[in-house]
């Protein structure tokens, strides 16, 4: 009689999530719009050659046409242009403030969770005033001291996920760290650190994956807000947040400069949302579509 | 109840103890001289030397810090460094703006929210359910200024209907509230259907049918009632992102409420202003937290806090 091989039965698991991810055909759009997105971002200097800073005063709040497929903005340039190198700016932004979130939320989390008593007591303290406040409005305070620009964005935006982490994360592992077998590992004489990496984490690792996607569109609408309001990206960067905020003032003149890129963060937090809920419903069996 | 009540007081005093403390170190890491920087740009060398001795900077840091509370504990927040009147009377002026801006906001998801819940419940794979649950997921993802904005376009520029921001009469109120209020919809609308998907499966549901009630009466008397709690938690939940929203709103609309008044200040470095905004909305969020909990109990005895 043959065993099956853990192998086999991973990927018999693997390609059982896949299946019920792609049969969710919502979950299906999501994944091609952030594909799309993630292809424009990487083919941005191909689909639109030149300088999307560069201002054309000849061609001032111009609305869509052949030439220009979504109209120009008040210096002239390109909106389709802009858009498609904001999607660099945007997908960046989002990646980095997740991984900030990720590194020192995940361990933060797994820590307090496992090791309990006064530490996690602490910790979560801490973590309870970061709640307080609404994530967006702890970055716009944290933007109010740090300043306005990309890194400052990223780093004000990725403090106010952390909390969020620190608490999925822990409370997963506050669960995990009774089960049997990490009992048994504790028993046998593993190390704390080995069991918080071998079996803590992993069994965390479907509620992190589930959070991350949501949290890419989150960060994305954060540091949209952010540039809209002024205090976020600067220009002539192309963020899309900043480019809606700049539109604002000509929204009786020209309302397209305003309304393409709003359209780009909307479909942007659409698809993460729906990859989201679509890998939550795939991989966590206690949320059945 | 009484107990409970004063032990989560004590609670979010701890929480707001935690933003105070959070607020002062992080004004004090800004680079340059603390007074200079609170007293802003426009200050002269005697309004910093006065401000210097006023915050006890030659004092060690817990003393600064104990002296910060005493000043907090008297409502004094310092004065803008903009216009040198007293942050508090600002805040006092523009917090009722925010308010009536949240809780209209608030009543107008609950009437849209709770009725598409019900609906997308007592009809699940239908239409009804995929038109509601798609909207919320919709809402979920809108951009709060680009849907203001839009608003904007078509009912202030297309169809000259209503004002396109500023304050006045109840027209003035219609495009901010319905435009932060959606995203709170999607939230109402997802969590009722839940809620009431729960509760419509219960025995006494099925006993209220049995009885012969009208269905209306089941859904309204017996189900709804029940199916409350989980739908005000996440009101309780969301109103911090609604007040974020209302950053954002107010700022698309023009409306002069306490978040145009922080992105303002922010702007022009008003950092005494900044602070004082700040310990505002935290202040609210933990006192709407306190109301909900509360609230809990008055809509469902079986909960004790005792």
């Amino acid at each position: 009689m043959t065993k099956p091989s853990p192998t086999r039965a991973a990927d018999s698991a693997g390609r059982r999530i896949w299946h019920k991810f792609v049969s969710n055909r919502v979950a299906l759009v999501g994944m091609l719009v952030i594909l799309g997105y993630v292809i424009i971002a990487l083919a941005a200097p191909l689909l639109y050659p030149a300088d999307p800073a560069t201002p054309n005063l000849a061609r001032v709040l111009k609305p869509p046409s052949a030439t220009d497929l979504l109209g120009t903005d008040e210096l002239g340039r390109s909106i389709l242009g802009r858009i498609i190198w904001g999607s660099r700016v945007s997908l960046a932004i989002a990646v980095a403030v997740v991984a900030v979130g990720l590194v020192i939320g995940v361990p933060i989390g797994l820590v307090s969770g496992y090791y309990g008593g006064k530490l996690d007591f602490i910790i979560q303290r801490f973590t309870d005033v970061l709640l307080a406040f609404p994530g967006f409005l702890l970055a716009l305070a944290l933007i109010a001291v740090l300043g306005v620009g990309f890194t400052n964005t990223v780093t004000s935006v990725a403090i106010s996920m952390i909390p969020q982490y620190i608490r999925l994360v822990r409370s997963c592992s506050l669960t995990v760290r009774e089960l049997t077998y990490v009992e048994a590992a504790r028993a046998a004489g593993t190390r704390h650190l080995k069991i918080l990496r071998r079996h803590i984490l992993p069994n965390v690792m479907v509620p992190i994956i589930v959070q991350t996607t949501l949290n890419l569109g989150v960060a994305i609408l954060f540091a949209a807000g952010l540039g809209f309001l002024g205090v976020g990206i600067q220009p002539p960067s192309p963020e899309w947040g900043t480019m809606l905020g700049a539109g604002r003032i000509y929204i009786f003149k020209a309302p397209h400069v305003a309304t393409f890129p709003g359209l780009a963060i909307f479909l942007a937090v659409l698809g993460f949302n729906l990859l989201g809920d679509g890998l939550r419903d795939a991989l966590d069996p206690r949320f059945k579509a | 109840m009484l107990n409970y009540a004063i032990k989560r007081l004590l609670a979010s005093v701890f929480v707001l103890l935690g933003i105070s403390i959070l607020l002062f170190v992080m004004l004090r890491s800004l680079p340059g001289d603390p007074a200079a920087v609170l007293a802003g740009e426009m200050a002269t060398e005697e309004d910093i030397v006065l401000l210097r001795q006023e915050l006890g900077l030659d004092q060690p840091i817990y003393v600064q810090y104990g002296r910060f509370l005493n000043r907090l504990a008297h409502f004094d927040l310092g004065r803008s460094a903009r216009t040198q009147d007293p942050v508090i009377d600002d805040i006092k002026t523009r917090l009722p703006n925010t308010l009536v801006l949240a809780v209209t906001a608030t009543f107008l998801a609950c009437l849209v929210g709770i009725p598409a819940g019900v609906a997308s419940a007592l009809k699940p794979h239908t239409w009804i359910d995929y038109l509601a649950t798609s909207s919320a997921l919709f809402g979920i993802s809108m951009p709060v200024f680009w849907l203001g904005l839009m608003m904007v376009v078509v009912f202030s520029v297309m169809l000259k209907w209503l004002p396109a921001g500023g304050t006045g009469g109840i027209e003035h109120l219609i495009m901010p509230s319905l435009s932060l209020a959606a995203f709170l919809v999607a939230f109402i609308a997802r969590m009722t259907r839940a809620s009431m998907l729960e509760v419509l499966g219960q025995d006494y549901v099925t006993t209220a049918r049995s009885k012969g009630l009208t269905e209306q009466a089941v859904v309204v008397r017996h189900a709804l009632k029940n199916g409350l709690i989980p739908i005000i938690t996440v009101i309780g939940l969301q109103f911090g992102r609604l007040l974020s929203g209302a950053v954002l709103t107010e700022t698309v609309f023009a409306w002069p409420g306490i978040g145009r008044l922080i992105v303002d200040s922010i702007l022009a470095r008003d950092y005494p202003m900044v602070q004082g905004v700040i310990l505002t909305f935290g202040l609210l969020f933990v006192l709407v937290n306190i109301i909900v909990d509360l609230l809990y109990a008055v809509i469902d005895p079986r909960i004790r806090y005792d």
